[in-house]
């Protein structure tokens, strides 16, 4: 008999380390360097997927990790999503702590039956024998003119299921403390990266340090509107926002980093003051996690609420190729002008 | 052995010892108790299903018992198993008690799983058994997984994950003949031959996957190692009714995985006298055929062993344990009965390892109440 399969928490409510330096890393550098501390500290964690090794990562992530950990640690894996995913929930029930990197979420919709059924729901069906300390990570969401099948956006889809967690980063400084977060944490993850963002650049600290899930940003702050956004959508909301301020409309940018938990108290906060909320969110309309925002929106926060909320999400249509119709289809910047604008009576 | 795909493992080697010899008589009386109480459990399950005691699927693992009793027997009490969703047997056969088994059924809070599993669901982690699971196929990447660790413990970490001292083991990944035909099991068989993951994918093939025959769903039929060895994974068929024969073939077979930590693939030829489920009214099947495979009942073929050549038992006392094993069923159905049903409460827990607020909105958002996961 062995011991739950679970890792000793830092301090949650310590102070984040300061956004602001000049230690610039990429947003695959910072991923990378979240996974390497993890791994310096628990040899329970190791790195599957495909041309995680060798190829030195699809798309560069885990760069260096092989001549650091060796094969047995950063293990390429053939093309067999479902089967390299049902063994790392396997993997997880005997104690260990795998990533999992899916080269995109698209191709996850061939694991579904072992992400979805086995993953989330082994704790629940074993009557609490097993927690899955598993994190899948990958890209998600249209790239560049990749066409229909390759620009999923799972996490309308994946958010629907309980017991698992998702983060959803949008810059370099949240993508290595939420997923420092993420493989500590003793449940399953899925986060969710874009390759669009992989080469953004910002300050990230040397140090430690772990961002707590289900706790949003005010990524900018306004008092017109409230704009909540997660992963690289809010930086579209960010652009956004530069505009309307030129026009005298300044507005709160919720960056929420987590879906599930979802920072509900974070976006009441901000409407009880603008009275306006629009949701920006990648994934199609309908039943998509701005649906879920803006219910929750309602249910609890009714009575502030100046005008009905807006969603402002990808066009509901198949991901096209050409590259003038992907820039319309995406949630983008004229969109949520015209959005934020709309419920402010100003169109 | 009637109809079997091929040429199973079978007999006595000529002139030489067989493994089974050197198992002591008071082992096969403890394996031969282990399947007349399969087969009695079972029993109850079926009367305690008519009478609508049990709800959901449930399959029954009569015909069927020499199977897991005979490769679990040839294992380590440590050594990982997972299984598919006829899964009563590996359960009773790994230790779980009949109790446990039948409250899981019964939905109470005393079964394996608390009773949110239920018959397909049988997890027993001080067992080392990693469960039943419902979707055809979906454990074998699981069996891999389990060798994967098991493997990766000794050789990365250099200890267990319990903090002793890791070592070479073997996980067995049972699947039915039905899941042969899944992408699952192609794919874990691909990692382990790739990655010399220690896993045995235990084929139980008692020909039907639900009502369709094996050689209409699955092709090489007659000669299913091919499977394995397609993926360059030593592979073998084991005539699986005669618990002695299984011994003889599968524990060399796991002492050889264990030493070299390689996969193999063994096709056990199996017979299941149910139908697939409580539900099946087995209008794909002749009636001769079963009768005909009854005549070489596992149970029986044991109890002949012990009784003509071993001279170990008496009738008397195969009577007496078959009485006792009823004794057993009976109690688990009564216990089972009257154990309580989980607490309205007990919806909420075991969704989270780490509960975090605002992470379901279950109930929450919609009654204004405090979330009960907190």
């Amino acid at each position: 008999m062995y011991i739950a399969n679970t890792c000793p928490k830092p301090d949650f409510r310590k102070t984040l380390p300061s956004r602001e330096g000049d230690r610039l890393l990429q947003f695959r550098e910072a991923l990378r360097e979240a996974m390497t501390e993890e791994m310096r500290r628990d040899d329970r964690v190791f790195l599957m997927g495909e041309e995680v090794a060798y190829y030195n990562g699809a798309y560069k992530v885990s760069q260096g990790m092989l001549d650091e950990f060796g094969p047995k640690r950063i293990i390429d894996a053939p093309i067999s999503e479902n089967g390299f995913a049902g063994l790392a929930v396997g993997a997880a029930m005997y104690g260990l702590r795998p990533i999992i990197e899916f080269m995109s979420w698209s191709f996850s919709l061939v694991a579904a039956d072992q992400i979805l059924n086995n993953a989330p729901k082994m704790l629940y069906m074993s009557g609490g024998q097993w927690n899955m300390p598993i994190v899948f990570r990958g890209n998600d969401g249209a790239g560049g003119q990749l066409g229909s099948t390759h620009s999923w956006c799972v996490e309308g889809l994946y958010a629907n299921v309980p017991g698992l967690k998702m983060a959803i980063p949008s810059n370099p400084y949240d993508a290595k403390g939420l997923l420092k977060s993420a493989i500590i944490d003793d449940d399953p993850v899925f986060f969710l990266e874009s390759e669009r963002m992989l080469a953004d650049k910002a300050h990230v600290p040397a140090e430690e340090y772990y961002i707590p899930f289900g706790q949003a940003r005010l990524a900018r702050e306004g008092a017109d509107c409230t704009l909540v956004s997660f992963g690289r959508p809010v930086n579209f909301c960010l652009d956004a926002a530069e505009e309307l301020a030129k026009e005298g409309i300044d507005v709160d940018v919720l960056d929420m980093r987590t879906i599930r938990p979802l920072d509900k108290d974070s976006i009441i906060r901000s409407l009880k003051k603008t009275g306006r909320v629009v949701v920006v969110d990648q994934c199609w309309p309908f039943a998509s996690v701005a649906s879920e925002v803006i219910t929750q929106v309602v249910e609890h926060a009714f009575d502030y609420l100046d005008h009905q909320p807006i969603r402002v999400n990808s066009d509901d249509v198949p991901t096209p190729y050409a590259k003038s119709l992907e820039a319309e289809y995406l949630p983008h910047k004229g969109k949520i002008i015209r959005a934020v604008k709309a419920s402010l009576h100003r169109l | 052995m009637p109809g079997t795909n091929g040429a199973a493992s079978t007999g006595k080697p000529a002139g030489g010892k067989r493994p089974s010899d050197s198992v002591p008589s008071a082992t096969l009386i403890k394996w031969l108790r282990d399947m007349i109480m399969i087969r009695e459990f079972e029993n109850q399950c079926a009367q305690a299903y008519q009478q609508a005691k049990i709800g959901g699927f449930c399959h029954l693992y009569i015909g069927q018992e020499a199977l897991a009793v005979g490769t679990i027997n040839s294992l380590n009490p440590d050594d990982p198993i997972v299984t598919a969703y006829r899964d009563h047997g590996h359960a009773l056969a790994r230790g779980m008690s009949a109790r446990a088994c039948m409250a899981e059924m019964f939905g109470k809070t005393a079964g394996c799983a608390k009773g949110k599993g239920g018959s397909m669901h049988m997890f027993d982690k001080p067992n080392w058994n990693f469960g039943g699971h419902g979707i055809v196929g979906a454990q074998t990447p699981l069996g891999a997984g389990l060798a994967f660790a098991a493997r990766y413990e000794w050789e990365v970490m250099k200890k267990g994950v319990d903090g002793g001292p890791g070592k070479k083991k073997v996980a067995l990944s049972y699947l039915g003949d039905g899941a042969l035909n899944q992408g699952a099991l192609h794919e874990a068989m691909n990692l382990a031959g790739l990655w010399d993951i220690p896993v045995i994918f235990v084929v139980e093939n008692n020909r039907y996957s639900m009502g369709t025959a094996i050689e209409r769903g699955t092709t090489m039929a007659h000669d299913l190692p091919a499977k394995g060895r397609a993926y360059g994974i030593e592979a073998l068929t084991i005539d699986g009714l005669d618990i002695l024969n299984i011994y003889d073939h599968f524990k060399p077979l796991v002492d050889r995985c264990r030493e070299t930590q390689r996969p193999a693939f063994v096709d056990l030829l199996t017979y299941r006298y149910q139908g697939h489920s409580m539900s099946d009214p087995q209008k794909y099947r002749a009636k001769d055929e079963v009768e005909m495979f009854k005549k070489r009942d596992s149970i029986a073929l044991l109890e002949q062993h012990l009784l003509t050549e071993r001279k170990a038992i008496s009738e008397a006392d195969v009577d007496k344990i078959v009485a006792e094993c009823k004794a057993i069923a009976a109690d688990s159905v009564q216990f089972a009965e009257s154990t309580p049903a989980p607490s309205p409460e007990e919806l909420y827990s075991d969704v989270y390892a780490n509960p975090m607020a605002n992470l379901s909105p279950t109930r929450e958002y919609v009654e204004g109440e405090k979330n009960p996961l907190l």
